[in-house]
């Protein structure tokens, strides 16, 4: 095995795009990297750090804008021609396998589990019909999916996400590459269909002796999985070893920030620690005049119920063309009953389609309930004889959306978007009032006041959240409900808007209602949780209750399967957690 | 506000040499249809000024052509140049009139359809359906002769242009409902469209101040083509006998009589008509994609 060349080898590689103001700018930058067969290789960094232009590369898959003024790339010590964008007796699908991140999408729809291996089979190895057929078999037992068989003739839609995910590491598998390039491959997965898909690409790496090169952003998916750890800042790399090595004694200030930012299950931490963080003087200030702001009720934690969920139950109805069949019906929340107290956090945790986010609609008036009742400070404000929501009642609930890029207008100046409310609600007498108010928004939520003029494209994913929390400020509620706040963002970007969020709770009084599927954002977030399962809440705790001693076993299941850096892969199990895990200026 | 950037950003940077050149030739045309009337060498609606013996002589350039007329002339003695510019005014407003119209009422229904679904979305869509069964000439015919019956003064040449438009836009406002309805809906699932209903904006508001602007885009790829489109069903229409009457030829009317003559030779009737309404279309389309492009924030940044 040693005289074999590693699977991958970049040297000093530099690629570079054509910025849109003339020049260009380096996506990646002098960036060398060894992926070694039967090792894991984990890219991580933030979004734009370049991890993702090092896979494609690899794979020849760049731009074609892009420009490589120098490095060189060998692939099983083959080097590859960077102008052509392969190498000699190297081809992608053969010698190189690609795992994408969307599962959806990255297999073609109209053709069978079955044809879309065997088309790979058939072209690369050259095989008959039957023996593609035999060989897609065996690569679908490989990677686990059940009931192979009735499998390979299964459209992809037919499939479930993790499934899919296999069946394309399946198809990465089909000619024995020595090299897979993985570009997130668990990120649009959940947490319990991650645990699987995790442990099933380190099983084929240590049987079938790939290297595979792994680029994510997550944090736990590195500890659990990589033998190898490279860390991108910018295009460049910031630091580079064995995975525990770097993990647990990280020695450039940028790791240090972004292992600290990973939130933790273990332990509740005040506050995120963070680099450079929001909470300068101004933007304290700003958030303690919204605080104390004219209308605002005073912070009254006294424990009492401000929303009350009862025997919720929302189905949805697949509206088919045909109006004579009997339309399907599918519960989306299954009896859902709990209740929030006046300024604590609340959160709602639960993997994808448990009902969470129909829960938030309902709640914040976007969708109706089958069954149920919503109570709102004693009001009913959804299920029969409620009330209708206008005026205060409308004003007191607001909401945070998950996906920063399609919550603000494209179209509007920010000033002119958070000023809308606060103008339609008559809570400034003139116009110029409105303006100081909505400076003193973008202020609260540690941006500079002249964000206003500008619109929403000019800012980056957190910045836009911010601006989105700005939004929700502006009628002066008493619940926001946060859908997936943060699930969209870079580590370091979440925890700075997490800090945000308790930094306005606190100066506001405001109730949250989190809705999330990162336990450990819960954790570190919330003072009591709820855990949904397929429509039903199976457990509602105090969050250190919940984490320490779970009664349920979905529950129990769920916190077992998170990656977290708890435990390192090729560390003893036992090693304690070490100190610089809990570096930078801990504000607050 | 958005206005007054807009004007300014226009002083500030030239756009596009073909941008320039397809506003000048816009402008061109457009400044030539409306002051017919004192730049024509003759007055075509006019009959007094025809002479059949000046019929059918090519344009000046050409051997054979005479000097009086610059483009030559129709098969009834008409100077072409002078047909043609009272000819383009006639097809611009009733081209521009029906774009605008169905435009209006397209957009209107599509974000009302796209916004509420259900059974206000069942109901304009299946209106919609209904009329594009029709065919456009059969709807137009139709809608002429009822204008006729019910209104006689409907075929005189100062009523016809709007019988036209409303014959027209009862047609053309189907595709823009449809496609406006499509991209409402894409729309009103975003975030910032569920956020405006959280703050509890009413409907119209969301619809005319979030969702429109939005949805725009598509309108007017659409537009700038019917434009064209309704001119040459304006042309039809004429030709079978409902629309402008004979003495008030439009462009698209000078095409179909050169149509007729274009296999003896006499190519000049139907050929310069044509050429303008080409540019027109062309110039029209340009400009359309720049103004497009120019009230989008988001290309504005990057161009």
């Amino acid at each position: 095995m040693t005289e074999l060349p590693p699977a991958l080898e970049i040297n000093a590689l530099t690629v570079q795009y054509p910025a849109p103001e003339g020049g260009f700018v380096s996506a990646v930058e002098g960036v060398s990297l060894n992926v070694r067969r039967g090792e894991i290789h984990a890219v991580i960094g933030e979004s734009g750090a370049g991890k993702t232009t090092i896979g494609n590369a690899a794979m020849g898959l760049l731009e074609a804008s892009a420009h490589i003024p120098s490095g060189t790339i060998h692939i099983g010590g083959k080097p590859l021609d960077m102008a052509r964008g392969s190498a000699e007796g190297v081809v992608l699908g053969r010698d190189i396998g690609a795992i994408f991140q969307d599962p959806m999408t990255s297999l073609n729809p109209l053709f069978t589990v079955e044809s879309q291996l065997v088309e790979t089979l058939r072209t690369h190895l050259k095989l008959d019909r039957k023996e593609a057929s035999a060989q897609a078999l065996e690569l679908l037992r490989a990677v686990g999916i059940p009931e192979p068989e009735r499998r390979l003739k299964s459209y992809p839609h037919q499939l479930s996400g993790g499934q899919r995910q296999r069946v394309v590491i399946a198809a990465a598998l089909a000619c024995g590459p020595s090299l897979i390039v993985a570009d997130e491959p668990t990120t649009a997965l959940d947490v319990s269909v991650q645990a699987q898909i995790l442990k099933l690409l380190r099983d084929l790496c240590d049987t079938r002796n790939i290297g595979v090169l792994l680029v994510t952003h997550n944090m736990g998916v590195v500890a659990q999985i990589a033998d190898r750890v490279t860390i991108m800042h910018k295009a460049r790399v910031v630091e580079s070893g064995p995975t525990a090595e770097v993990l647990r004694r990280p020695q450039a200030e940028y790791s240090r920030a972004l292992i600290a930012a990973v939130p933790r299950l273990d332990v509740k931490l005040d506050r995120f620690p963070v680099l450079s963080g929001a909470g300068d003087a101004a933007s304290a200030q700003a958030r303690a005049a919204i605080g104390s702001g004219a209308g605002r009720v005073s912070a009254a934690t006294d424990g009492s119920e401000i929303l009350k969920v009862d025997g919720l139950c929302v189905d949805y109805r697949s509206a088919g063309w045909n109006p004579l069949a009997k339309a399907q019906r599918f519960r989306a929340v299954d009896n859902v009953s709990f209740a929030v107290r006046k300024g604590e956090i609340f959160g709602l945790v639960g993997e994808s389609g448990c009902g969470k986010t129909t829960i938030a609609n309902v709640i914040s008036g976007l969708v109706r309930p089958t069954a149920g009742q919503v109570h709102y400070e004693g009001r009913l404000i959804e299920g029969k004889g409620a009330e209708r929501r206008t005026g205060a009642l409308r004003q007191s609930i607001q909401m945070i959306f998950q996906d920063p890029y399609s919550s603000l207008n494209g179209r509007m100046r920010i000033g002119s978007i958070l000023a809308e409310p606060i103008l339609f609600y008559k809570l400034a007498p003139n116009a110029d009032q409105a303006e100081r108010d909505v400076r003193q928004l973008i202020e609260a939520v540690g941006l500079a006041p002249d964000a206003a003029e500008r619109y929403a494209h000019a800012f980056s994913g957190g910045q836009r959240q911010r601006l989105s929390i700005a939004r929700a400020l502006g009628p002066r509620p008493q619940l926001i409900v946060c859908d997936e706040p943060t699930s969209s963002l870079d580590v370091s970007v979440q925890a700075q808007i997490l800090n945000l969020l308790k930094d306005l709770r606190d100066a506001t009084g405001l109730t949250l209602l989190l809705i999330s599927h990162d336990l450990a954002v819960v954790r570190q977030m919330c003072d009591r949780v709820a855990v949904m399962q397929a429509g039903k809440l199976v457990e509602e705790a105090d969050t250190d209750t919940l984490f320490d001693t779970p009664q349920h076993d979905y529950t129990r299941n769920l916190l077992s399967l998170v990656p977290t850096l708890d435990s390192i892969r090729g560390e003893p199990l036992s090693s304690p957690l070490s100190q610089p895990l809990t570096s930078g200026n801990n504000h607050g | 506000m958005m206005t007054k950037s807009v004007a300014l950003k226009l002083g500030r940077s030239l756009p596009p040499l073909s941008v320039c050149l397809s506003g000048g030739l816009a402008l061109i045309i457009i400044g030539g249809a409306f002051l017919a009337p004192w730049l024509a060498p003759y007055d075509p609606t006019d009959l007094a000024s025809y002479d059949l013996m000046n019929a059918e002589y090519p344009p000046a350039f050409v051997e054979g052509g005479d000097p009086r007329f610059l483009l030559g002339t129709d098969n009834q003695g008409r100077d072409l140049l002078s047909a043609m510019m009272y000819g383009a005014r006639v097809s611009i407003f009733i081209g521009g009139g029906a774009v605008l119209l169905s435009a209006m009422i397209g957009v209107f229904l599509g974000l009302v359809a796209g916004y509420y679904g259900g059974k206000v979305d069942a109901l304009i869509m299946r209106c919609a359906d209904v009329i594009l069964s029709f065919p456009t000439i059969l709807l137009a015919l139709l809608v002429s002769g009822l204008a006729r019956a019910v209104f006689p003064q409907a075929a005189s040449a100062q009523w016809a242009p709007f019988i036209l438009i409303a014959a027209l836009a009862t047609h053309e406002w189907v595709q823009y409902a449809r496609t406006v309805r499509a991209a409402t809906m894409v729309e009103g699932a975003k975030d910032y469209v569920r956020a405006t209903k959280v703050i509890g904006l009413p409907a119209r508001r969301i619809m005319l101040r979030h969702i429109l602007p939005n949805v725009m885009g598509p309108v007017l790829v659409i537009a700038t083509i019917n434009l064209a489109g309704a001119v040459l069903t304006e042309a039809t229409l004429s030709f079978l006998g409902v629309g402008m009457p004979p003495t008030y030829p439009s462009l698209g009317t000078l095409i179909r009589i050169g149509n007729e003559f274009l296999f003896s030779g006499i190519w000049w009737i139907a050929a310069f008509p044509a050429i303008v309404l080409v540019l027109l279309v062309l110039a029209v389309n340009v400009v359309g994609d720049w103004l497009r492009d120019r009230f989008n924030p988001k290309l504005r940044a990057r161009s």
